[in-house]
C-alpha cells in the first residue's frame, strides 16, 4: 500500500470517527460512521484482505447502518439542543480516552509486536481461502453464528413488536 | 505500461459514454415510447430549422427530448426548502448517482483484444472481486435517496425515502443470492470469466447462456434489478397519486435531473448486469475464436478482429433489447401494493433464491460447475 | 505491499478504538452511543486485518468476518431494545433512564 493511500485514509478515518461523537444531528453521526466504515474498508482492501473488506461495505455500511438509519427515523429523534451530557464528563472522558490512547500505544511500540513480514500465498484474502478456514477450522464457530443470527432475528421481533391491542399514541405505522 | 494505462482510461470512458447514452436512450424511449405503447402522439413540437417538416419526415422528437428538456430542466431555480438540510440537500443526488456510475466500470463489454502485441481487456477494471464489488456498490446506493428523502423536510419524501430504503434492502437480498447461484454454477467472482463461461452450446444448438443455465436465478434477478432500480411496477417510492413524486418532491433544477438521471443509468445498468449475467455478456451465439460454428456442422471462419468487433456489438444490441423490454414493462405493468411488494420479495423471492441455491449446489456436487 | 509499518495501522486503530470509548463516555444519546461500540469494533477489526497481513494468515480475516455477523446480530438485537424503551420512556437519553437509581 502506498504511503499517501495509508495517510489519505488514516486522516478521512479519523476526522470521520470524531464526527460521529461530536455532531449533534444523530443523522450526521451516522453519516460519518458510514464514512469511517467506507475509509476503513478500503484499507482492507488495500491491505489485501479483498473479500472481508466488499463485506465490510455490504454488511456494515448496506445494512447495519440503514437499521440505524431506520431506527431514527423510526423514534423521529431531532438534533440534540442544549448541552449534551455534563461537564465532568467530557473533562474525564477526554483524559481516560487520551490516557487509553497512551497506554495502546507505549503497548505498541515494546519490541514483541516487530513481527517480520513474511509475504503471503497467492490466494491469501480470496474468497476460497477465507471459504476454506471457515469450512473446515472455524466449522463450528461459523455454524453457532448462523443460530446466533437466527436468534437474534427473532429475539429482535419479539422486542420490538408491539403486543397485540397495544396502541402507540406517538408513531403511526410505517408506509 | 503507458499503454495499459492509456487504455484503461479509455476503457474507463468508454464505459461511461456508453452507460450515460443508454440512460439517453432510455429518456427517449420513456416520452415517445411510452406515447407508442399508449397510442398517443408524444413529444412532436419543437424543431430546429423546420427542415424534416419541408422534406415531409416525421417528427420523432428527438430535438424535444434531448435537447430542450435538459435545457429546461438546468435553467430552473434550484431550490431548496425551508428547515431542509441544506448540505445533504446538495449531496444527495450526487450520492445516488455516484455509486451507480462506479459499477459500470466492472461490466465486460468484449473479450481480450490484442493490438500491436498489447492485450487488451475489454472491461474497464479488470476485479477479481467484481460481483462482491457490485453488490456493495448497490449496497451504498441507498445512501442517496435515503438522505434525500430525510433532508427534504417534507413528509411525503420522507415516506418516499423510507419506502426506497426499505424496498431496496428487500431486493437487495433476493439478488445477492440469485447472484450465489450463478458464481457456484461459475466458478468465480470475475465477470468476464462468469461470460466467458457462457461460451459454447447445449445439445449442438443451444447457447450456454446463464438465461439456459440458471433460468430460476434469471427471473428473481430481474425481478429484483427492476425493483432495485425503482421501475414500474415497484415504483412505489416516488408513486405520484400518494406521494407526489417521493423522495425528490422538493428538487428542482439541475438536481432533479441528477435523480433522473440515476433512475436511468440505474435501469441501464440492470441491462448490463443481466446481460453479462445471463445472457452471455459479448458471447453470439455460435461464434467462437475463429469463426461461426453453425448448428449443424457449417463453419464461416472470421478474422480476429471482426471477431471482437462483433462481440463489442452483440453486447450493445443484448443491452438496447433489455432496455426496451424493460420499458415495455414500466408501461404495461400496474402499480404494485406495499404489503404485495413486500411479500414478493421476502416470501417469494428469497425462498425462490434459497431453493435455487439448493439446486445449484447440488448439481454442482453432482456433475461439475458450468465453466 | 509492505511498506507501511505495522505500528501505525494499530496506531490507527488505537486512536479510532480510543475515540469510540470517548463517544461511549461522553454521549448521553444511546443510538450516539451505540454507534460508538460500531466504532470501537471497526477498529479491533482493523487491527486484526492488519496483524493478519502481517502475519500472513488468513486467520485474522475470518475473525473479522466472525466480528462483522456479531455486530449484525448486536445491531438487531440493540435497535430492538432502543425502539422498545423509547416505546415505554419516550426518550432515548441514558441520564432519563433513572428506573433502578434511588
Amino acid at each position: 500500500m502506498a504511503l499517501w493511500l495509508f495517510v489519505f485514509l488514516a486522516v478521512i478515518s479519523l476526522v470521520s470517527a470524531l464526527g460521529v461523537i461530536v455532531q449533534r444531528n444523530p443523522v450526521h453521526c451516522l453519516l460519518a460512521l458510514v464514512l469511517t466504515i467506507l475509509a476503513l474498508a478500503v484499507l482492507f482492501i488495500a491491505l489485501d484482505a479483498t473479500v472481508v473488506g466488499f463485506l465490510q461495505i455490504i454488511v456494515y455500511a448496506g445494512a447495519i447502518m440503514v437499521l440505524f438509519l431506520f431506527v431514527i427515523w423510526l423514534l423521529n429523534l431531532q438534533a440534540e439542543t442544549g448541552p449534551t451530557g455534563s461537564l465532568a464528563l467530557k473533562f474525564f472522558g477526554t483524559i481516560a480516552s487520551a490516557a487509553l490512547v497512551a497506554e495502546l500505544w507505549s503497548f505498541l511500540l515494546r519490541p514483541h509486536l516487530k513481527v517480520k513480514y513474511v509475504g503471503e500465498s497467492a490466494s491469501y484474502g480470496t474468497l476460497g481461502a477465507l471459504s476454506q478456514k471457515l469450512f473446515t477450522d472455524y466449522l463450528i464457530a461459523f455454524e453457532a453464528t448462523s443460530i446466533l443470527l437466527l436468534a437474534a432475528i427473532v429475539g429482535a421481533v419479539a422486542l420490538a413488536r408491539r403486543a397485540p391491542g397495544q396502541r402507540d399514541s406517538r408513531q403511526g405505522s410505517l408506509p | 505500461m503507458t499503454v495499459e494505462i492509456i487504455a484503461s482510461i479509455v476503457k474507463s470512458v468508454l464505459m461511461i459514454v456508453i452507460g450515460l447514452n443508454l440512460s439517453v436512450f432510455l429518456l427517449y424511449f420513456e416520452r415517445k415510447g411510452s406515447a407508442l405503447i399508449q397510442d398517443r402522439v408524444g413529444a412532436n413540437r419543437a424543431g430546429i430549422t423546420g427542415l424534416g417538416k419541408k422534406l415531409g419526415l416525421p417528427n420523432l422528437g428527438i430535438i424535444n427530448t434531448l435537447v430542450f428538456d435538459p435545457i429546461k430542466m438546468f435553467t430552473k431555480e434550484d431550490f431548496v426548502p425551508d428547515g431542509a438540510d441544506k448540505f445533504l440537500h446538495t449531496l444527495a443526488p450526487f450520492l445516488a448517482l455516484f455509486p451507480v456510475m462506479i459499477t459500470f466500470v466492472v461490466i465486460p463489454f468484449g473479450d481480450t483484444i490484442s493490438i500491436a502485441g498489447h492485450q487488451i481487456d475489454l472491461q474497464a477494471a479488470n476485479l477479481n472481486a467484481a460481483v462482491l464489488y457490485l453488490l456493495a456498490t448497490i449496497g451504498i446506493g441507498v445512501y442517496g435517496i435515503a438522505l434525500a428523502g430525510w433532508s427534504s423536510n417534507n413528509r411525503w419524501s420522507l415516506l418516499g425515502g423510507i419506502r426506497a430504503t426499505a424496498q431496496m434492502i428487500s431486493y437487495e437480498l433476493a439478488m445477492g443470492l440469485a447472484l450465489i447461484a450463478v458464481i457456484t454454477t461459475y466458478g468465480t467472482l470475475d465477470l468476464q470469466e462468469i461470460v466467458r463461461g457462457q461460451g459454447g452450446v447445449y445439445f449442438g444448438w443451444l447457447p450456454r447462456w446463464g438465461l439456459f443455465t440458471q433460468p430460476l436465478a434469471f427471473i428473481i434477478f430481474m425481478t429484483a434489478g427492476v425493483a432495485e432500480s425503482k421501475r414500474v411496477p415497484f415504483d412505489l417510492p416516488e408513486s405520484e397519486s400518494e406521494l407526489i413524486l417521493g423522495y425528490f418532491t422538493e428538487y428542482s433544477g439541475g438536481k432533479q435531473a441528477v435523480f433522473m438521471l440515476t433512475d436511468f443509468a440505474e435501469q441501464a445498468l440492470v441491462a448490463m448486469l443481466v446481460t453479462t449475467f445471463f445472457l452471455g455478456g459479448w458471447q453470439m451465439p455460435w461464434l467462437y475464436r475463429d469463426g461461426f460454428h453453425l448448428p449443424g456442422g457449417a463453419f464461416i471462419a472470421m478474422p480476429a478482429l471482426a471477431i471482437s468487433i462483433a462481440g463489442i456489438l452483440a453486447f450493445l444490441i443484448k443491452v438496447l433489447a433489455l432496455c426496451v423490454f424493460l420499458g415495455l414493462v414500466r408501461w404495461t405493468l400496474p402499480r404494485f401494493r406495499y404489503d404485495q411488494l413486500m411479500r414478493l420479495g421476502w416470501k417469494m423471492l428469497v425462498p425462490l433464491g434459497l431453493i435455487n441455491l439448493l439446486i445449484t449446489a447440488f448439481l454442482v456436487v453432482a456433475v461439475g460447475s458450468a465453466s | 505491499m509492505s511498506s507501511i509499518p505495522l505500528t501505525w495501522l494499530l496506531g490507527l486503530s488505537a486512536a479510532i478504538f480510543a475515540i469510540g470509548v470517548a463517544g461511549m463516555i461522553m454521549r448521553r444519546n444511546i443510538l450516539v452511543m451505540f454507534m460508538s461500540i460500531e466504532l470501537m469494533l471497526n477498529a479491533v477489526n482493523l487491527a486484526f486485518i492488519a496483524l493478519a497481513h502481517r502475519l500472513g494468515s488468513m486467520d485474522g480475516q475470518v475473525i473479522v468476518f466472525f466480528v462483522m455477523t456479531v455486530a449484525a446480530a448486536e445491531a438487531a438485537v440493540g435497535l430492538g431494545i432502543i425502539i422498545s424503551i423509547f416505546r415505554n420512556r419516550e426518550t432515548v437519553q441514558a441520564d432519563d433512564l433513572t428506573l433502578l437509581r434511588w
